[in-house]
């Protein structure tokens, strides 16, 4: 369980979020949407300690993500994440991106790493570009190579950072796809998205971020249905 | 007006001497740029991400070493130091001399290449739970090296002429082996033009070598 206590988070003089509190438990699939510039992105690299914070915790079963003695490097194999830009490794091909990291951070074997790899490949759908460059693939085939290495450490979460915002419309498809498949599996997931229909059809709440507060957060039907704040209902008459 | 008469014989006669002393140039360039790549990685980094002694420290490095001639950097590892009771060999003084010009040189090199790296590839790495030096080992490095793959080349290109400057600190690379021949026998022209012919082939030869191995290495 992932579980948020008025997170203040701050850059410089900027106040970004502004007391988030949330709970995210085992199996479920929580979509954030909002604004840009409203904090999402800053939530998600809270969550895995690749942000200082300046007030609050986030515990993540049951370990204190900021707290001195937490093992980051440890926590974050728990915990998958997912960029907007694509970031596979462009000097490794699309198997190395996927057994590296089993490789150097959980001390598997070569082959044992490949295994993995393999397998996480075929998960979504890469089984044709095993020894391919990241170069010479197409946007979504990149994301679905990013989930797939976040996948190869068996996290417990993962987090979506808007993960096809950056692509051509006709590759989103293939990415959320590959996403909903993953939730059905039972994975505990938050994603930031632009993507109304994703967020309404695969996540059980949703969270609707306004200026570094959460305006407000129900199941997906409530949000998308009969939001009750104002400012949710101006942004999703604004987005749809 | 014109009354030198060449005498190429000797020059042959010593061309097995010369082509050995090449060999030691291409050694010291060879280590001074291993140890410049290394020390300029450290450089280039504690330049990014530093603050207070350290970056202070590289800056100054790297300062010194792009802004002042490389024949005083030399002079500094051997008459400086030997001035303070440490005395180098001939091998060494040149060694340093050079590691220190290609770290200088080069960890402005990395430091471009560093920026033109998007931030999230560090944070991706992190997030699949790497340290900080595995990220930059085997994420970060590798591509560098790649972007600063052909200014790297020049460097090793400059390490190798520079390298004739030893002569003046008495060490007997190329140069100083040609200096030594042309002065036991006066024939000071055919020992530099053979000299300059071999740092020629040299240098093409370098030049086309890294052109090979970058078609090998960087099937990305
Ligand atoms: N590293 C940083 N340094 C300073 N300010 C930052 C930094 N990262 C984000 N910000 C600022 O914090 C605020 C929130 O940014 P964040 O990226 O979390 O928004 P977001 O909701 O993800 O927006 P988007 O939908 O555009 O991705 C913005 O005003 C942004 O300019
Ligand atoms: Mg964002």
């Amino acid at each position: 369980m992932i579980q948020i206590d008025n997170l203040q988070k701050y850059f410089g003089q900027l106040h970004v979020l502004r007391g988030i509190d949330l709970q995210v438990k085992k199996g479920e699939v929580l979509s954030v949407i909002g604004a840009s510039g409203s904090g999402k992105s800053t939530l998600l690299y809270c969550i895995n300690g690749l942000e200082q914070i300046q007030g609050g915790t986030i515990t993540v079963d049951g370990v204190e993500v900021h707290d001195k003695g937490t093992d980051l490097n440890k926590l974050r194999q728990s915990m998958g994440m997912v960029f907007q830009q694509w970031n596979s490794f462009p000097h490794l091909t699309a198997i190395e991106n996927v057994a590296l990291a089993p490789k150097i951070v959980k001390k598997k074997s070569k082959s044992e790493a490949i295994e993995i790899a393999k397998k996480q490949l075929v998960h979504v759908g890469l089984e044709e570009k095993l020894n391919v460059y990241p170069s010479e693939l197409s946007g979504g085939q990149q994301q679905r190579l990013a989930i797939a290495r976040a996948l190869a450490m068996d996290p417990q979460y993962m987090l979506f950072d808007e993960a096809t915002s950056a692509l051509d419309p006709e590759l989103v498809g293939e990415v959320l796809e590959t996403m909903r498949l993953l939730a059905e599996e039972g994975m505990t997931m938050i994603c930031v998205t632009h993507e109304m229909g994703f967020a309404r059809d695969v996540s059980d709440r949703v969270a609707f971020f306004n200026d570094g507060v959460i305006e407000e957060i129900d199941t997906a039907e409530n949000i998308f249905e009969n939001p009750k704040s104002e400012l949710t209902q101006k942004f999703l008459s604004k987005v749809r | 007006m014109f009354d030198y008469n060449f005498h190429w014989r000797p020059v042959l006669k010593s061309l097995p001497d010369l082509l050995e002393a090449s060999l030691v140039t291409l050694q010291v360039a060879v280590l001074s740029m291993i140890i410049g790549i290394v020390i300029g990685l450290f450089l280039s980094v504690l330049k990014l991400k530093a603050r207070g002694p350290l970056k202070w420290f590289a800056t100054c490095w790297i300062e010194l070493a792009r802004n002042t001639p490389a024949l005083f950097q030399l002079f500094f590892f051997g008459f400086g130091l030997g001035a303070l009771g440490i005395h180098l060999t001939p091998f060494f003084i040149v060694l340093a001399g050079l590691s220190f010009n290609n770290a200088g040189y080069l960890a402005e090199n990395f430091r471009g290449g560093f920026n033109a790296i998007p931030e999230t590839q560090l944070k991706a790495a992190r997030s699949l739970g790497m340290t900080l030096w595995h990220a930059y080992t085997r994420i970060l490095v590798p591509q560098v090296l790649r972007i600063v793959y052909y200014p790297m080349t020049n460097q090793f290109v400059w390490a190798v002429l520079m390298s004739s400057l030893g002569m003046l600190v008495g060490f007997r690379e190329l140069s100083g082996e040609t200096q030594f021949f042309a002065s036991k026998t006066y024939r000071i022209f055919e020992y530099f033009a053979a000299a300059a012919i071999i740092y020629y082939i040299m240098v093409k030869l370098i030049l086309f070598i890294s052109k090979l191995l970058a078609t090998r290495l960087f099937r990305y």
